[in-house]
Formats: C-alpha cells, sequence, structure tokens
C-alpha cells in the first residue's frame, strides 16, 4: 500500500527528529493501556457472571499473543517499515476494542477473548516493536534514550487508562451495556490516537546524521559492533540467549514484587506499630507504577553514558543487593522497604528499555526490530514464572502458619538468585562472532533469506544507512570485554 | 513509488516549531493527566 510504504517516509532535510518520540508515544501510551485491563475484571464479572479466571484470561492471551506476533512478526515489521507496522497495530488494537464490545453487549464473551485477547494482542506486539529500530536511526547518539522513551510510554499507558476507564464506567455504568459503550470509545479513541503516530513517523534519509554529531573512531575496545546480524542469525548466536535469560531474570524479579505488591507491603507490616492499610498499600502500588516507568527512561538514558554491559551490572547486581537488604531490614522500616521495591521496580522498567540498545551493540541496527521482538518471549516467560514463584511460596508460607516477612523470605531469596543467574550470564556476553555477521551490507540484502529476497533494494539502502549510525557507539561500552579491534567491521568498509 | 534515496514529496515538508509543539503536546497531556492521578493516588500511602 503506496501511503504505508516504506520509500513514502523518507524524511527531507528539514524534518526535526524530535517528531519521532511523540510519534512512537501515540503509540505506546496507547497499547499500554493493557495494564490497566483490570480496572475491567469486576465489572465484567458482575455484568457476565464470570469467575475472577476467566475475566483474566483477554489479557493474559494479548500479553501471550504480543509475545508471539513480536517474535513472529518482527521481520515482516523491519522489512514493511514502521508506517505500517503502526497502522496495523493501530487497526488491530483498536478492531480488538470494538470486537470486544460487541461480545460485551451480546453477552458472548468468547468474542471478548478473541477480540482483545487476540486481535487486540496483535496490535500490542506489532505496536511495541514498530517504533525501536527506527528511534535508534533518528538517535545513533543517544539509542538508549530513544528506546527508553517509547518503552516508557508502554508504562505510562496504564496510568493514563487506569483512571480515564474507571472514569468512563463510571459514567456509562458497569452493566453490559455500560461496559460495551467504554469499550467502543476505547477503541475509537485509541484509533484517533494511535493516527498521529501512523501519520508522523519518518526514517532518515540514506546517509542522514544528526547535525553536529561526528560518529567517534573506532577504537576496537568493545562490544558495540559496527557490523550486522539478521535475526535468523541472532538466534543462533548466545549472545542472543545470555541476553534472553538477562532478560527474563530481571523481569522475574520485578514481576515478583509488582503483581503482589498490595498485599506483600500489607503482610510485611501487619505485626508492626504502623500497619499498611488497604489504601496506603494502593498509593505503595501507585509508587512502584511510578519508579517502573521512570526507570525506563532514565537508566536506559544513563546506558548512553555507561554502556550497556554496566548498566546490567547495576540492574541485576544492585537488584539482588536491595532484595537482601529488605529480607534483613524485614519490618524495620516501611521507608526502607519502599524505597528499596522502588529502585527494584526501576530496574525492573530499566530492564525491558535498555535491551534494544543492548541488542543493536551486539547485532546492529539491520534487523534490530525483529531480534527485539524474538527476545521478547523471555517477558512472556517471566510474566508466569515470577507471578507462580511468589504466588506459590506465599500460599506454602500461610498453610505452614508464617506471618509477616516470613511470608515472603524464600520468594525474595529465590528472585536473588535468579538475578546472580542473569548477572553471570550478563558477565558471559561476549562481542558476536564474525561469522554470523552479514558479509557485506550489499551482499547482506542479495544474500537474505528467500522470503526476503523481495526487499533486497530495501535492504541495501538500509544497510548503508545503518552502517554509518553503528559507528558512533565503539568506545561507550568503558572497556569491560577488551574486544580485539579486527573483530568489528570497520563502518566505511559497508559504504562502498 | 519513490526511490529509496529521494525524499517523497510528502515527507520533504519541514517540520515547524508549531507542530513540534502539537505533537508533544498530544502526548504530554493525556500522560500529564495520568501522572496527576498517580500523585493523587500515591498521596494515600502517607495520609
Amino acid at each position: 500500500m503506496g501511503f504505508l510504504d516504506r520509500s513514502r517516509i523518507i524524511a527531507g532535510p528539514g524534518w526535526n527528529r524530535w517528531l519521532i518520540p511523540p510519534a512512537a508515544l501515540a503509540i505506546h501510551f496507547s497499547i499500554g493501556q493493557a495494564y490497566a485491563w483490570s480496572v475491567f475484571k469486576t465489572p465484567l464479572e458482575k455484568a457476565l457472571d464470570i469467575s475472577g479466571t476467566a475475566s483474566a484470561l483477554p489479557f493474559q492471551i494479548a500479553i501471550l499473543v504480543l509475545g508471539l506476533s513480536a517474535a513472529f512478526g518482527g521481520t515482516l515489521v523491519e522489512r514493511k517499515g514502521p508506517r505500517w507496522a503502526m497502522f496495523v497495530s493501530l487497526v488491530a488494537f483498536s478492531s480488538g476494542f470494538l470486537i470486544a464490545s460487541l461480545g460485551v453487549a451480546t453477552s458472548q464473551y468468547w468474542l471478548v477473548i478473541f477480540g482483545y485477547g487476540v486481535v487486540g494482542g496483535i496490535g500490542l506486539g506489532i505496536g511495541y516493536i514498530s517504533p525501536v529500530s527506527t528511534l535508534m536511526k533518528w538517535f545513533p547518539d543517544r539509542p538508549g534514550m530513544a528506546t527508553g522513551t517509547a518503552i516508557m510510554g508502554f508504562g505510562g499507558g496504564a496510568l493514563i487508562a487506569s483512571p480515564w476507564s474507571s472514569q468512563m464506567l463510571s459514567s456509562f455504568g458497569s452493566d453490559t451495556s455500560g461496559i460495551a459503550r467504554t469499550f467502543l470509545v476505547h477503541g475509537l479513541a485509541y484509533a484517533a490516537f494511535m493516527t498521529l503516530g501512523v501519520l508522523l513517523i519518518r526514517v532518515p534519509a540514506d546517509g542522514w546524521r544528526p547535525a553536529g554529531w561526528v560518529p567517534r573512531e573506532e577504537t576496537g575496545k568493545q562490544l558495540v559492533t559496527t557490523a550486522n546480524v539478521s535475526a535468523k542469525n541472532a538466534v543462533k548466536t548466545p549472545q542472543f540467549w545470555l541476553l534472553w535469560i538477562v532478560l527474563c531474570m530481571n523481569v522475574t524479579a520485578g514481576i515478583g514484587i509488582l503483581q503482589k505488591a498490595a498485599p506483600m507491603i500489607q503482610d510485611f507490616f501487619q505485626d508492626t506499630d504502623a500497619p499498611v492499610s488497604a489504601t496506603a498499600a494502593a498509593g505503595f502500588v501507585a509508587l512502584l507504577s511510578l519508579a517502573n516507568m521512570t526507570g525506563r527512561f532514565v537508566w536506559s538514558s544513563v546506558s548512553d553514558m555507561i554502556g550497556r554491559k554496566n548498566i546490567y551490572r547495576l540492574y541485576l547486581g544492585a537488584g539482588a543487593l536491595l532484595y537482601l537488604t529488605i529480607l534483613l531490614g524485614k519490618n524495620s522500616s516501611t521507608a526502607l522497604f519502599v524505597v528499596a521495591a522502588m529502585v527494584i521496580l526501576s530496574f525492573y522498567g530499566g530492564g525491558f528499555a535498555t535491551v534494544p540498545a543492548y541488542l543493536k551493540d551486539l547485532f546492529g541496527t539491520y534487523q534490530v526490530g525483529a531480534i527485539h521482538g524474538r527476545l521478547l518471549t523471555a517477558w512472556s516467560v517471566a510474566g508466569v514464572a515470577g507471578p507462580i514463584i511468589v504466588d506459590a511460596v506465599a500460599d506454602a508460607g500461610k498453610k505452614s502458619g508464617n506471618s509477616g516477612p516470613g511470608l515472603y523470605a524464600v520468594s525474595f531469596y529465590l528472585m536473588i538468585a535468579l538475578l546472580v543467574v542473569g548477572f553471570i550470564a550478563n558477565e558471559l556476553v561476549r562481542p558476536v562472532n564474525p561469522k554470523f555477521h552479514e558479509p557485506e551490507p550489499v551482499a547482506s540484502a542479495e544474500q537474505a533469506a528467500p522470503a526476503e529476497q523481495g526487499e533486497a533494494q530495501d535492504k541495501k539502502d538500509e544497510a548503508r544507512d545503518e552502517q554509518g549510525e553503528a559507528r558512533d557507539e565503539q568506545d561507550e561500552e568503558g572497556g569491560a570485554d577488551g574486544v580485539p579491534a579486527e573483530k568489528a567491521v570497520p563502518a566505511e568498509k559497508g559504504k562502498g | 513509488m519513490a526511490h529509496q534515496d529521494e525524499p517523497s514529496q510528502s515527507a520533504a515538508v519541514k517540520s515547524s516549531p508549531v507542530l513540534l509543539a502539537v505533537v508533544w503536546l498530544w502526548v504530554a497531556i493525556p500522560f500529564a493527566y495520568g501522572l496527576y492521578e498517580l500523585a493523587m493516588t500515591s498521596r494515600k500511602l502517607f495520609e
């Protein structure tokens, strides 16, 4: 389709790159609504007479489909370009709400699951990865900050949707008619809001660089490569699976606190002089959301300065120490508990937001969006594992008569162990073996997999562009890995 | 289809400060609303 074609969105010379983050945010603020699904749970249970397990299904399926569509649709997103991906996300996400609206209006709950979970889930997955590689091309000098902004939007989406949806349910009512109308308005409003992203998104022209920015000379220091690795090859590398473990462990540790935050703080301080009320616990949950969102922007921006490997050392190492601090501090101080939990959650968010830039460092920008999509399967696994660990251990603790901090001690030790595993995996990350690199930008496009050959010309152009951008980070990693200079392909090599 | 190396006509339009302000407000206003509501909820922890 012409309007959605990549060739239609190549930016002209005067295009301001600061127009790109709002385009990405328009998508991520919208799809981030998924984390506010809980607002609809109780009304749905009452209106359709369904169980709590059933009312959680649309969300759970949506997150599962998010992971699957990001994993399997990533290559298509890279090929078709960000406007196409954002448009697909808009149509799927909004249609999901419209189908769900029909489902509630007709009391056909399967339509809600299919609409919000399956159709909407596709919108989540494609939308999540849609701006990632484009942002890194526009901000070669600050890729962590750029992707952190977008992924912060995913966290911010729930902040917007949660009160908005609640107020709409209050206005329309929580019966089937009211919920159906609420879903209908959501579908239409998100379609309108996401349209900005579709219209505004641009890719930089061939050879574009930020004004005044000069790529640094290659020092051959580090993990940051100028070479490119295809998504197909990336999954064959140990680096991909090490990062998969890193992300999975970091997310599991964060989810452990996040999904039990309200009961956890109440349990911790129930036997003290200052027990935490349910209302105060809601405030604690809100603070964690803020920390999660802020961490996405702040820590990923910091990673541009100190390097990706170092920032994950912080997330995983300091995260483990903070869990230990909570364990040792027990219920002595509410402030200590709250601050430690907030920092852990900021690391959780930071882990999500920094990983695209880490992937770019290791695999180049060639198919980083597709590689990111495949890596997000770690999120799906962690989303299941984290809650199961904490719930199972807390339930077992209650049965055996434990109370207070003792309920969570085993869970927290497990989280520390998981973070240590992640820390070790991060330490093992080394530059990708050159045998996985695309031999030459031009050749790489020509030798692409059969399914990708149709867009060989696009890739030639993209690869030339990307090669120029990849060089700047060469010495940002602080010499942690001691990569021989010859391991990286000089950018000029690809310019010919 | 336009050639890859040449920006399309629609994309070649220069971005103005007004456009920049409008698109940032487009995302900033709902975000500010979300932050405000979050701040109101967070206060409960300290009440």
